[in-house]
């Protein structure tokens, strides 16, 4: 007998233009002591599921068809009032961001003492012995005294604990998790979730977690339902569907999945998905005014060569000198890259990658050391002929495909500034020649220059951020998290654009990810970074099979195995 | 915490700084004050000794060291026009004004926060959008018109209250004089200060309710829905609460300037207050009142700046707990 | 490929300005518009108050500072419908014979003019100092941030009357007539400059740090040309909600000052200068004087009102 029985159910919003339909015919249970997962990538209409089994669907949402049940009973007819009463009551929910979860104005104390007084008949007292006793079973250190502080003074993780304190509060038989670890580090990730899956045992609880995350998945469910596009493809055990995917999308979708364990050199075509790469109309580099990238002289010894850089914010600023205080945002970090190879750089968010490839594109400069490119030395270059030719050979690619073009230009205009700026091209028929071949050899095409840049998905939008940084002919690309706000499957073709275009071009990368497993993928060598500093250098393989460094044993030892993944596609693709 | 709040008080210090320069600079250099306080048939003689005597020859700074001690001990020199010491002219107004300020402030917060939160939270019911109609013909007509209809149907038609004057006034002390002790005092007061509290009013409640619908939209609003809490408790406890800090900023600034909109009202209604004598020194280029008053408006809206930042503190425990504020 | 034209090819200029149009007319924006009636209105009233003030001297019956045109024989005559009107002034005449009708149309005029200028430098100035505050940053910032919180301390009303005060000790009442309308444009400008330049500061603040400015940075253009080809189109928005915003405070400001009597001077009356002389015959039961004037204004603001406060939604999309 399960606990939450959705059938049917089919969520529309209408709109102006169009009545959109988030979910499709979606029929799911879920069980006592269960995990239910259910995944998809972005607009698969997942967490609508979740919203409209809770009642909170956004306006102008509703539910068109079908029914959901509560331990035998329906739910989504009842009157708003009685649906408030449900909540927190007997469904919980747990929300992706912690840092904005809670009401910051408001003690930890006062909001769970509220939500379990209004639950549950208990005295104030009663009820704040049961929200220590709550806070210690979630983890929290020093509960009795954690208990009076207000939200800004716990940090992530800690805070997530408290949202699921307070989600658990009045014993819900149902808890419904959407996003739960994705705004976390990888570390903090893994101890949520392994306190997720005890709660869900200790308190026979129903759980349904939404993800796009197969890792999530694999780790914690004993179900999944596989979503696109709002409609229900696949629904079985975990370990059948991700072993053994029936329906073409989920086949795909896992393909696409960067393994840990295992490097390929490309990943397979994801050919389910839309809007997936075209062809490349092929150029002949060597005659191609792209091509002329590869006619840098070659250097001696590295092509970039960074020594003990350090850099530093200011966190507190004050007129008199030493009153400032300062944050070591990179501490003495130093590496080599040499020519044709791809460098990745892994760390958790703060430990400075970014920074790092900041520092050598220019956008900050360090308050020490030397960073060498072809033998210049970049961070006291002067000459503004010679920091233009310097930029000239460096692009960079960002992490956010949303904020990354400038949405006032068309996209021809973004692709040509570059090409102009740096005077590459004589005339503006050119120019324009140019541009449309770029377009074209990133998947495009060239009906793409016309249009506005709010008219692509994200992955095309990478697209264009890629032809853009092609646009100066460069020989070094920094990549930072290029393709951590993408879904999986749009991650793969990027990657796979990614690795042809440097094979052609001969481009040295520097690729900075969170992600262990897709840096496997990309690249020859790997810095590990934590708080500034840079622990160890490997190779690739060596990185994974004999790592030096304690934590970076700690990172490989958090990663989501994928094991139970199934294979099947990858295998011809295996290097 | 005490960082913030000094860190503040040094920011109002400089503020006044800045303005009692400002001041200064008027009364020293627009117009000659020698020349305003003499007539035509002075010689150079006497007005050179006169200069000596007025310290007009001593270095600038010397000057505004001295103006500065002077205004902080309440002497602002004397009135070219009045031939009287400008801190009593003003002492003898201020009650006026100060209680026309206050009448309008409570009148403008007393309606304008409810009206803010109910329209925030009731987007589309029919008394919402009453009010905000409502509200943007409050501020769209200008307050000298308000007042003039307000005289010409309350008091010209319907002769129900004084369209001048503060009618009978009590003196407490020798420093204030109320009209609130009498009948005739607070009729007199309802016209000019539903008149001058009026935009403030209409301003207050739609930024209480474009905070409120802000507010609203956040994630912790929407966690405390998905924890069964009562709209009443969502409402009152979680969101307003959260739209204070916004709100009292803008709401400490508008109150600042009531002081200087009673210009305006105080010439409509003939308010014997101090802006009446601002404004004769404006178009009579009295320049020590003019300075006068403009170190006295800065002086009030600085108290109240400070006042709200008290109030943040109070109200947001991030600023408690003395973090690198960004 | 030397064949190929210099800019875009014509069919595609064509499709590219085609889907522009196209997607004006799909936009949200007018979209709003059209399901909005009272903002329709709002704006046809807005462009007949200005056209009319704008052609005022064809339009209007008469020219109100034409001394030949009056005659102090018609002085107060009521409006049209009244006992003792005259069908030549339909709206009645002032305590000087001029008719109000013409004076409305022409006093309209400097109204939107001051209007105009005093927003546009406004505009100039607190665009240009923001974005150089939220670029820049560091000192740059800090000082020009404290200026404006020093300036917030004097509201518009008492800042345009100091600086008319000071003009008036400066100049004295010679060539008043020349130097009172530049006067009252920079001191209400002046006033309002600070809005604009907190929220251009707080947009460049937030737009500095996307991802296309630093690609532009990657890319070496230097920091001027990223402030005015990249962040400046996109902080415009809530500047266009302010302008629209300001004029009708601006409008509102200029009759204010008229109001008290040290805006324009009478010889060329603005709204608020009508208003004020019509004050004075309020108790006499010479109503129109004052109230027309003041409809007039009351109207022209609304409708000025109505558009900003529909563009502010409109261009908010949290609040769709």
């Amino acid at each position: 007998m399960s606990i939450l029985d959705i059938r049917g159910l089919t969520v529309e919003f209408p709109s102006r233009k169009e009545n959109f339909v988030a979910s499709r015919n979606v029929t799911l249970s879920v069980d006592a002591g269960k995990i239910l997962g259910v995944v998809g990538e972005s607009g698969a209409g997942k967490s609508t599921v979740g919203n409209a089994t809770i009642g909170l669907l956004e306006h102008p949402g509703r539910i068109a068809e079908g029914e959901i049940q509560l331990d035998g009973k329906r739910i989504d007819n009842l009157d708003p009032e009685s649906m408030r009463k449900l909540r927190g009551k007997r469904i919980g929910m747990i929300f992706q961001d912690p840092l904005t979860s809670l009401d910051p104005l408001q003690t930890i104390e006062f909001q769970l003492i509220e939500t379990i007084r209004l639950h549950l008949p208990l005295s104030k007292a009663e009820a704040r012995a049961h929200a220590v006793d709550l806070l210690d079973q979630v983890g929290i250190p020093n509960p009795s005294e954690r208990i009076s502080q207000y939200p800004h003074q716990f940090s992530g993780g800690m805070r997530q604990r408290v949202v699921i304190a307070l989600a658990l509060c009045a014993n819900p038989e149902v808890v419904i998790a959407d996003e739960p670890t994705t705004a976390l580090d990888v570390s903090i990730q893994a101890q949520i979730l392994k306190l997720m899956k005890r709660l869900c045992t200790e308190k026979n609880v129903a759980m349904v977690v939404i993800t796009h995350d197969m890792g999530v998945i694999a780790d914690l469910t004993d179900h999944v339902a596989v979503m696109y596009r709002g409609d229900l493809v696949e629904y079985g055990e975990s370990k059948q569907v991700l072993g053994v995917p029936k329906h073409p999308y989920t086949q795909s979708l896992i393909a696409a999945v960067p393994r840990p364990d295992v490097k390929v050199h490309r990943f397979p075509q994801v050919d389910y998905i839309e809007g997936s790469a075209k062809p490349f109309k092929q150029i002949d580099i060597s005659t191609h005014w792209l091509g002329k990238a590869r006619d840098y002289k070659p250097v001696d010894g590295p092509l970039l060569s960074v020594k003990d850089i350090t850099m530093q914010f200011l966190t507190k600023d004050a007129w008199i000198r030493r009153n400032r205080q300062y944050f070591t945002a990179l501490d003495k970090v130093g590496f080599d890259i040499y020519a044709g190879e791809t460098f990745g750089l892994v760390g958790e968010s703060g430990s400075g990658k970014s920074t790092v490839a900041r520092v050598i594109t220019g956008l900050y400069h360090p308050v020490g050391g030397t960073a060498h490119f072809a033998g210049q030395e970049l961070t006291s270059l002067k000459d503004k002929k010679q920091v233009l030719a310097m930029r000239r050979q460096m692009q960079m690619i960002f992490q956010d495909p949303f904020s990354s073009l400038n949405s006032r230009m068309r996209v021809r205009d973004i692709v040509a500034e570059p090409i102009k700026f740096h005077k590459l091209a004589n005339t503006n028929s050119e120019v324009n020649q140019i541009v449309d071949d770029l377009l074209e050899h990133v998947g495009l095409g060239v009906a793409a220059a016309a249009k506005f840049p709010h008219e692509f998905s994200g992955g095309q939008r990478q697209r264009i951020s890629i032809a853009r940084a092609l646009a100066t002919r460069p020989r070094f690309l920094v990549c930072d998290e290029p393709t951590s706000a993408l879904d999986v499957s749009i991650q793969a073709q990027i990657l796979n654009l990614l690795k042809d275009l440097q094979d052609e071009l001969g481009l040295t990368m520097l690729f900075i990810s969170h992600d262990l497993a897709v840096i496997r993928q990309m690249c020859n060598r790997i810095g590990v970074m934590r708080h500034g500093q840079l622990l160890e250098v490997s190779e690739t393989e060596a990185l994974f099979d004999t790592p030096k460094h304690p934590y970076t044993k700690e990172l490989l030892s958090l990663m989501p195995s994928m094991e139970g993944l199934s294979r099947s596609n990858l295998e011809e693709e295996l290097a | 915490m005490f960082g913030f709040i000094s860190r503040r008080i040094a920011m109002a210090l400089v503020v006044m700084f800045v303005v009692a320069l400002i001041s200064f600079l008027l009364f020293r250099f627009v117009g000659d004050p020698v020349n305003q306080m003499v007539g035509v048939e002075t010689t150079p003689e006497q007005r050179e000794a006169l200069r000596q005597r007025l310290g007009l020859n001593d270095p600038v700074l010397t000057q505004f060291f001295r103006y500065v001690l002077g205004a902080v001990q309440f002497d602002f020199g004397n009135s070219y026009q009045f031939k009287q010491p400008v801190a009593d002219l003003i002492g003898r107004r201020l009650p006026a004004t100060l209680e026309l300020s206050f009448a309008s402030a409570i009148f403008a917060l007393l309606l304008g926060i409810p009206m803010g939160v109910y329209t925030g939270l009731n987007r589309d019911s029919w008394l919402s959008k009453l009010f905000l109609s409502v509200s943007l013909v409050g501020i769209s007509l200008p307050t000298f018109f308000i007042g003039i209809l307000f005289i010409f149907f309350f008091s010209v038609t319907l002769q129900w209250l004084p369209s001048f004057g503060r009618g009978e006034v009590v003196q407490i002390g020798s420093f204030w004089s109320t009209g609130f002790l009498t009948i005739s005092g607070l009729k007199a007061i309802i016209l000019p200060a539903i008149t001058l509290g009026l935009y403030q009013m209409t301003l207050i409640m739609r930024l209480i309710r474009a905070e409120m619908l802000e507010v609203m939209r956040t994630d912790h609003i929407k966690f405390a829905r998905a924890r069964g809490l009562p709209n009443r408790s969502v409402y009152y406890v979680h969101a307003l609460k959260n739209t204070m800090v916004p709100v009292i900023t803008i709401t400490g600034l508008q109150l600042g300037s009531i002081i200087a909109f009673a210009i305006i009202t105080e010439t409509v209604f003939q308010w014997p207050g101090m802006g009446i004598l601002f404004l004769q020194a404006v178009q009579n280029v009295d320049i020590p009142i003019m300075a006068a008053y403009l170190l006295l408006t800065a002086f009030i809206f600085v108290v109240i700046n400070l006042i709200v930042d008290i109030l943040y503190v109070v109200i947001d425990p991030r600023l408690r707990t003395e973090r690198s504020r960004a | 490929m030397t064949d190929n034209t210099p800019t875009l090819s014509g069919s595609e200029a064509h499709e590219a300005s085609r889907s522009a149009l196209a997607r004006f007319l799909d936009s949200d924006l007018l979209h709003s518009f059209l399901s909005s009636k009272v903002t329709i209105l709002a704006a046809i009233v807005t462009v007949t108050l200005m056209l009319s003030a704008l052609f005022a001297p064809l339009i209007a019956p008469f020219n109100p500072f034409d001394l030949a045109q009056i005659s102090i024989m018609d002085a107060r005559i009521p409006p049209i419908g009244m006992e003792w009107s005259d069908p030549r002034y339909l709206l009645g005449t002032d305590d000087q014979g001029r008719d109000l009708l013409s004076g409305i149309l022409y006093g309209m005029r400097i109204s939107l003019a001051v209007g105009f200028l005093s927003v546009a430098f406004a505009a100039i100035l607190g665009i240009t100092l923001g974005l150089i505050s939220g670029y820049v940053g560091g000192r740059t910032d800090a000082i020009i941030m404290r200026i404006a919180e020093v300036q917030l301390t004097f509201p518009a009303i008492l800042l345009a009357l100091l600086i008319d005060g000071i003009a008036n000790g400066i100049f004295g009442n010679i060539d008043r007539e020349t130097w009172a309308i530049w006067i009252l444009t920079f001191s209400i400008g002046l006033s309002f400059w600070v809005q604009y330049a907190r929220t251009v500061r707080g947009s460049t603040l937030v737009e500095r740090n996307k991802e296309y400015v630093q690609a532009a940075r990657v890319i070496g253009i230097p920091a001027w040309i990223i402030m005015i080809r990249h962040v400046l189109p996109n902080v415009l928005g809530p500047v266009l909600v302010i302008a629209t915003i300001n004029l009708a405070l601006a409008i509102i400001t200029e009759a204010t000052l008229s109001f008290l009597g040290v805006g324009v001077p009478s010889t060329q009356p603005s709204l608020g200068t009508l208003i004020r002389i019509g004050n004075d015959f309020l108790f006499s039961g010479e109503w129109w004087i004052a109230i027309f004037p003041g409809l007039a204004l009351a109207i022209l603001v609304l409708a000025v009102n109505l558009l900003g406060d529909w563009l502010r939604d409109a261009l908010n999309p949290k609040l769709r």
